[in-house]
């Protein structure tokens, strides 16, 4: 299976087995062995740099920061500039929060009976529907912010966090429904249709056969659409105002000036990607598979 | 009757996501055509029908040029850039290394964060000051000997300014790529090298008969999400040096013109550009994605 397609029969796994048990093993096998493990590190060391500088930076003692210590690990750990980020931040945390979980929870609900039907259920024109909703996903942000401003104004949403929380559900969308999708195509039409003969309508089947075993596709669905409404800075930038910015927008305030201590701009970028780091080491799993059904997206 | 009851329930299903994306994707895309096609400038909105005046005025508007220069310039690079080190990245992880999760666990975490946090460090480590203010890259770069690779990085006048840009972008996206690799050259089958094996190929052989005309579907889809994800980046470029003319990308200038100055038809007439763009690249990929499955 490629991820270059939609996967039809399950969503793609990472844990995709080694090759090669037949090998035949030449002289050179020991020495290419080692050279590709000191490639591997020498690439990941230059790969890390980013982030040993943002943890060297942050963590320093605030008075033992300057340019031309940059490169020098700290005398100490100190979480003095932390402090005086937090302020800063803690209100965009916030909403970034209240703003991406809801985002994620409904876009990927809606996703998951778009899935289903686009799936399961052959109606006229069905051909058709599901490549615009996909190209929904690929558009750039730029084409629709003058009509999406001049609507949610005169829907009086901008400015607040639900004008925000909207249109994270409305542009998640496509991918969640692809995600569904290709999960439910995996899934045998034999359930389905034996749920029927048992006499249940579709609605019926959608809520207790198919939402039920589609679990696996929330988590993937949910981590993805979370992630993005995270990160996302256009939307945040056109919708809110100062106090309901999410915490990208607050995050460049901070750190987006020229005068700013680079200390506090390290730290602050620290705290505001904590929380998507952390989904992705506990979920990484769940997270490759959003990005591999995204192989249709970016 | 029949029919409708065999169909309603799910188009019930589905038409709010149709009736919402109707508006929000395709109402508000022919909105915006229609705002770059009227003489909208100040706050209140205009549709007055004026034509392709906007369009034929950013051909001959140097900024619009200039940014469009840009663009190509960080497309190439960063597509190019992102393909072949994801490639080998893949290549080096593809036989099987000892805590492959770990290494593949670094290259992707970029993904996980966000644009505006990536540029925050990035804007550091690509700082051109100098003398006791020198830092950043620069700096390393001194220390180690390795001075004349010091340089202006996004700031710089020539066009590389936005090599620098490519740099901060492919770091974020090159794991990925490396996964769209990994999983395509994981998808021959085995088979299918074992028969060239024991048909005398070596291993360089059997990746260049057997593996390599495989992954062309691959090739084909990393570049087409490396560059609608070119055209489209904003925040990388705002987050590192919003103001600058010299990474300047339509995107942006799409941004300040109508936001900052209220030429909302000429933001709009940027716009509609840039979907044409992507349009061209993305609608041959669904259509080609789609075929393929529908032969399944």
């Amino acid at each position: 299976m490629t991820t270059t397609e939609l996967p039809t029969t399950e969503l793609p796994t990472t844990e995709l087995p080694t090759t090669g048990s037949l090998r035949i093993r030449s002289r050179w096998s020991p020495y290419v062995t080692t050279g590709r493990y000191v490639v591997l590190f020498a690439l990941v060391c230059v790969f890390l740099i980013p982030v040993y500088v943002l943890l060297v930076t942050a963590f320093k003692d605030p008075s033992q920061v300057s340019p031309s210590r940059m490169w020098q690990l700290p005398d100490s750990l100190s979480l003095d500039t932390f402090r005086t980020v937090w302020p800063k931040l803690n209100h965009g945390l916030r909403n970034s929060l209240l703003m991406a979980v809801p985002a994620a929870l409904i876009s990927s609900l809606l996703g998951a009976a778009n899935g289903f039907v686009l799936s399961k259920w052959r109606f006229p024109g069905d051909d058709i529907v599901f490549p615009l909703i996909l190209f929904g996903m690929f558009i750039p942000y730029q084409a629709i912010l003058i009509p999406m401003r001049q609507l949610l104004t005169e829907w009086h949403l901008i400015g607040g966090l639900n004008g925000l929380i909207l249109v994270h559900i409305i542009y998640g969308l496509p991918i969640t429904t692809l995600i569904f999708r290709s999960y439910f195509a995996g899934i045998s039409d034999e359930l389905i249709d034996a749920s029927q003969v048992d006499g249940a309508g579709m609605l019926r089947t959608f809520a207790y056969v198919a939402l039920p075993i589609a679990i696996p596709a929330f988590a993937v669905s949910v981590i993805w659409q979370f992630t993005s409404a995270w990160n996302d800075f256009l939307f945040g930038l056109v919708i809110t105002n100062p106090s309901s910015a999410p915490v990208t927008v607050a995050l460049n305030n901070v750190a987006g000036g020229q005068v700013v201590p680079y200390h506090e701009a390290m730290a602050s970028a620290l705290v505001a990607s904590i929380p998507t780091l952390l989904v992705y080491i506990l979920m990484g799993r769940f997270f490759m598979r959003g990005l591999m059904a995204g192989a249709l997206k970016g | 009757m029949y029919r409708l009851r065999r169909w309603g329930p799910g188009l019930l299903l589905i038409s709010p996501t149709l009736i919402i994306l109707a508006i929000f994707v395709y109402g508000f895309l022919a909105r915006n055509i229609q705002v770059s096609l009227s003489n909208w400038r100040g706050l209140t909105a205009r549709y007055d029908y004026v034509g392709f005046d906007y369009y034929t005025r950013l051909f001959h508007d140097t900024r619009f040029t200039q940014d469009v220069k840009n663009l190509t310039v960080f497309t190439l690079i960063f597509v190019f850039g992102a393909l072949i080190f994801g490639f080998c990245l893949a290549l080096l992880l593809e036989r099987g290394v000892r805590a492959e999760g770990l290494f593949r666990g670094i290259f992707l975490f970029p993904m996980a964060i966000s644009f505006i946090a990536t540029a925050v460090v990035w804007r550091w480590l690509m700082s051109n000051a100098t003398g006791s203010q020198e830092t950043g890259l620069n700096k390393l770069f001194k220390s180690m000997g390795l001075g004349f690779l010091a340089n202006d990085w996004f700031k710089t006048d020539s066009v590389w300014a936005m090599g620098a840009v490519a740099l901060a972008a492919g770091w974020a996206l090159v794991g990925y790529i490396m996964a769209l690799f990994l999983a395509g050259m994981r998808g021959v089958s085995d088979d299918l090298r074992e028969a060239a094996r024991v048909d005398g190929a070596n291993e360089v052989r059997v990746f260049w008969y057997v593996v390599r005309p495989m992954l062309w579907p691959v090739v084909m889809a990393a570049i087409v999400i490396l560059a609608h994800i070119s055209l489209k980046t904003f925040d990388l470029i705002y987050a590192m040096d919003p103001k600058s003319r010299k990474i300047e990308t339509p995107a942006l200038y799409m941004w300040f013109t109508t936001f900052d100055g209220f030429f909302f038809s000429r933001g709009a007439a940027i716009a509609t550009l840039l979907v044409l763009g992507i349009a061209v690249v993305i609608v041959p990929y669904i259509w080609y994605t789609m075929r393929l499955e529908r032969r399944k």
